[in-house]
């Protein structure tokens, strides 16, 4: 099937391309980029006033399946994915069971071809059960279709077992994931150890519960020469010390989430569990920091590290409820905010939605470029809207954006050259 | 269960306005002289005690029963909260049973707050976690103001474990509204920076004889054993000799200033048992002021028309 993208302004920092013009598909692949290419038909999308960017890829998702389908399942996960404009998710590996064997990658690939929405790339387990003790089985899961690993919701502890899961990763050429986190430093902590915390009389985790096993796993990389990629960073000292790393040519790429570079601390609502996640919200300077981060590339992607949580899981005393918020159906206008108040240009928020997290973990896409994959997001960086996460396709609703008033919105996610998600349903 | 306006909750100093904790204040120092009439009879009042408790709730039980209302004590250890029942399915549950206000102790810091959003009666928190203890600094204010008048510009010592404790965090925001200077005094462990922003007019002590230096009141914190194994201070032998208040130390404070603890009393580790049981102690005190201010408490917050 062809499809022709008409009249977009065509984004794709990749090429430092950025003019109107329309794009020719074929099959699953870009065919052309031009002006004025004559068509019309059902396979024509008129994109005027719209921003034809390469497929979004989030680095950082729970699909939650299998084993929590109550929380969220691969269909609704990728529903929610190409809702919010994203082609391709990578999946952590901390389901039940954990993926950490070559039957579990293949299971969530089939799973996926059979109800997915988008692409899904799985991240398989650095350990056994995610248990820090034994590596799991890498080679396997790599040959199944994993594209990196990690035991993202607590970090690898013991340092021997990670300088081991480096070593064999890079044979195998692809990075570990790590969740940052000093469990002795954070143990008991519920959010930011910080004057908040103080006053809510809620246990603190310390910026240095991160910074700490930051600059170990920075170590360890530059010792082995393997790819580390730090997840989800928070603090304005894992920042520079990344900077300071790349500097000095460590192989090191890392993400940060929009909740991250849009709230601290002192925006939570007490107790309100949907401002709970892990690692928590920052100070204003961690914020600040983070952003400064993205904006000059110490970061590399944008990843929502999406966690869904059934209602009655997070509707609970705040030290018992779960860590993690939703995020994939609110990460670009949270983006486009940054934007519009001037901390980040819009290359720059593209590229860490696209070309970037495609080189962090050698994924197709990311790019417009002609022969390259059909996987687009078409979006309206001008459309108002007002988040209501009962209206999203998540299963679940935790997010602390509900009833924000939102600029930017996908109007087609494209994955393959098949339109998956649609604003505007009458034209599929 | 949110269809009316909220009830007068009193789930902390914080976010209390002035003329309340006034009214509470005055309420407890009138039926100090005079015994309230069974101004709370036909009511339940539902005592909801997920941590082991016998001071608090006994205070609050005779406090409603003075008043005529009659109490439904339930607690974590003999309920269905064992099994595993979620804190508000626990309270819709027992809210069935024609409750008008609940006394809750949580471990969890904001449980109360979590109870108030779904509920459609008061609730008063008798602790939360690390949080908030508020009738206990209202019966500390009441006890000081008994022996002083007036708490503006009292210097005022907190001693002990402040990181953890609700009922420093509860005086430090009171007091300080009143106008007390405070004192915290403790383990750096036990007492981050972040306190000196706590409340207004704090400052903080390493070490003992300059925060006693003077004071006016010197309260005194309950250090819990366990924290000797979380490595909050190396031993008990180590914590007596720098932090606990004795005889000798407490000459550094004024001749006539008060000692307070909020109990249970560990004599010869956080206070010597001289200095518990001297003249200036008014440790007893306190137990009995703490009837009066649950009395003003309840009598405020139920006896309320809605």
């Amino acid at each position: 099937m062809n499809l022709i993208l008409k009249n977009g302004r065509l984004f794709d920092p990749a090429q430092g391309l950025d003019q109107t013009g329309d794009v020719v598909v074929q099959g699953d692949r870009v065919r052309d980029l031009g002006t004025d290419i004559a068509a019309a038909g059902p396979g024509v999308l008129d994109c005027t006033g719209l921003i034809i960017a390469p497929g979004f890829i989030d680095l950082h998702v729970h699909l939650r399946e299998p084993g929590f389908a109550y929380k969220e399942t691969i269909a609704s996960g990728t529903r929610a994915a190409a809702a919010g404009g994203f082609t391709a998710v990578c999946a952590m590996p901390n389901t039940n069971p954990v993926n950490d064997d070559a039957g579990g990658t293949a299971y969530l690939l089939q799973r996926a071809r059979e109800s997915g929405h988008a692409r899904v790339y799985p991240i398989g387990a650095v350990t056994a059960g995610s248990e820090g003790e034994h590596l799991a089985g890498l080679g396997a899961m790599r040959e199944a279709g994993a594209v990196a690993f990690s035991d993202d919701g607590r970090p690898v502890m013991n340092a021997q077992i990670l300088r081991r899961a480096l070593e064999y990763a890079s044979m195998l050429g692809v990075p570990v994931i790590e969740h940052a986190e000093d469990l002795h430093l954070s143990a008991g902590g519920s959010m930011h150890a910080g004057a908040v915390a103080l006053r809510l009389g809620l246990r603190g985790i310390s910026s240095a519960s991160e910074a700490t096993m930051v600059a170990r796993d920075l170590l360890l990389a530059e010792e082995t020469g393997a790819h580390i990629h730090i997840a989800h960073v928070s603090t304005a000292a894992s920042v520079r010390l990344l900077r300071e790393a790349k500097t000095r040519g460590v192989r090191v790429t890392a993400e940060v989430t929009p909740h991250h570079c849009i709230l601290c601390d002192e925006d939570a609502t007490p107790y309100d569990t949907n401002f709970k996640m892990n690692p928590p919200l920052r100070t204003a300077a961690d914020r600040a920091a983070v952003v400064a981060g993205l904006a000059d590339g110490t970061l590399d992607a944008f990843a929502t590290d999406h966690a869904p949580h059934a209602a009655h899981e997070k509707l609970q005393e705040f030290d018992r409820a779960p860590f993690g918020i939703i995020g994939l159906e609110t990460a670009l206008p949270l983006g486009l905010r940054l934007v519009e108040t001037g901390q980040l240009s819009l290359a720059r928020l593209v590229a860490s939605l696209t070309s970037a997290p495609a080189r962090a973990f050698g994924l197709p896409g990311g790019t417009l470029a002609s022969g390259s994959l059909a996987d687009l997001t078409v979006f309206d960086p001008a459309a108002a809207w007002t988040y209501d996460p009962a209206q999203g396709a998540s299963l679940s609703r935790n997010s602390p954006f509900a009833g924000w008033k939102l600029r930017g919105k996908a109007i087609y996610t494209i994955v393959g050259g098949r339109v998956v998600y649609s604003a505007r349903t009458p034209e599929l | 269960m949110n269809a009316h306006p909220e009830p007068a909750h009193v789930l902390g100093i914080e976010g209390l306005p002035l003329a309340r904790i006034e009214q509470f204040l005055s309420l407890a120092a009138a039926f100090q002289k005079t015994p309230p009439p069974r101004m709370l009879t036909g009511k339940r009042l539902l005592l909801l005690f997920y941590e082991a408790s016998t001071r608090t709730r006994t205070s609050f039980e005779v406090a409603a029963r003075r008043l005529g209302a009659e109490t439904v004590s339930v607690s974590a250890q003999a309920s269905s909260i064992e099994k595993g029942e979620s804190l508000l399915d626990t309270v819709y549950t027992l809210r069935a049973m024609a409750i008008d206000g609940i006394v809750m102790r949580h471990a969890s810091s904001g449980a109360p707050r979590l109870v108030a959003d779904h509920a459609d009666v008061p609730v008063i928190n008798a602790g939360d976690g690390m949080h908030e203890h508020p009738t206990q600094a209202l019966l500390d204010g009441f006890t000081i103001l008994r022996h002083r008048g007036s708490i503006a510009g009292l210097k005022v010592a907190i001693i002990g474990d402040i990181l953890h404790s609700r009922v420093a965090r509860s005086n430090i925001l009171l007091l300080s509204r009143l106008g007390a200077e405070l004192r915290l005094c403790g383990p750096r462990t036990l007492l981050p920076p972040e306190f000196a922003a706590y409340g207004k007019n704090v400052r903080l002590y390493g070490e003992l004889e300059p925060a006693l230096d003077g004071a006016d009141v010197v309260m005194v914190l309950r250090i819990q054993m366990e924290r000797m194994h979380e490595s909050f201070f190396p031993s008990e032998a180590e914590y007596v000799s720098r932090f606990s208040v004795t005889a000798e130390r407490l000459r550094a404070a004024r001749p006539d200033a008060l000692v307070m603890h909020p109990g249970p009393v560990i004599r010869g580790v956080e206070i010597s048992a001289e200095v518990a049981d001297s003249p200036q102690s008014v440790i007893r005190e306190q137990v009995e002021n703490g009837v009066l201010i649950r009395m003003a408490v309840l009598h405020t917050v139920l006896g309320a028309k809605r």
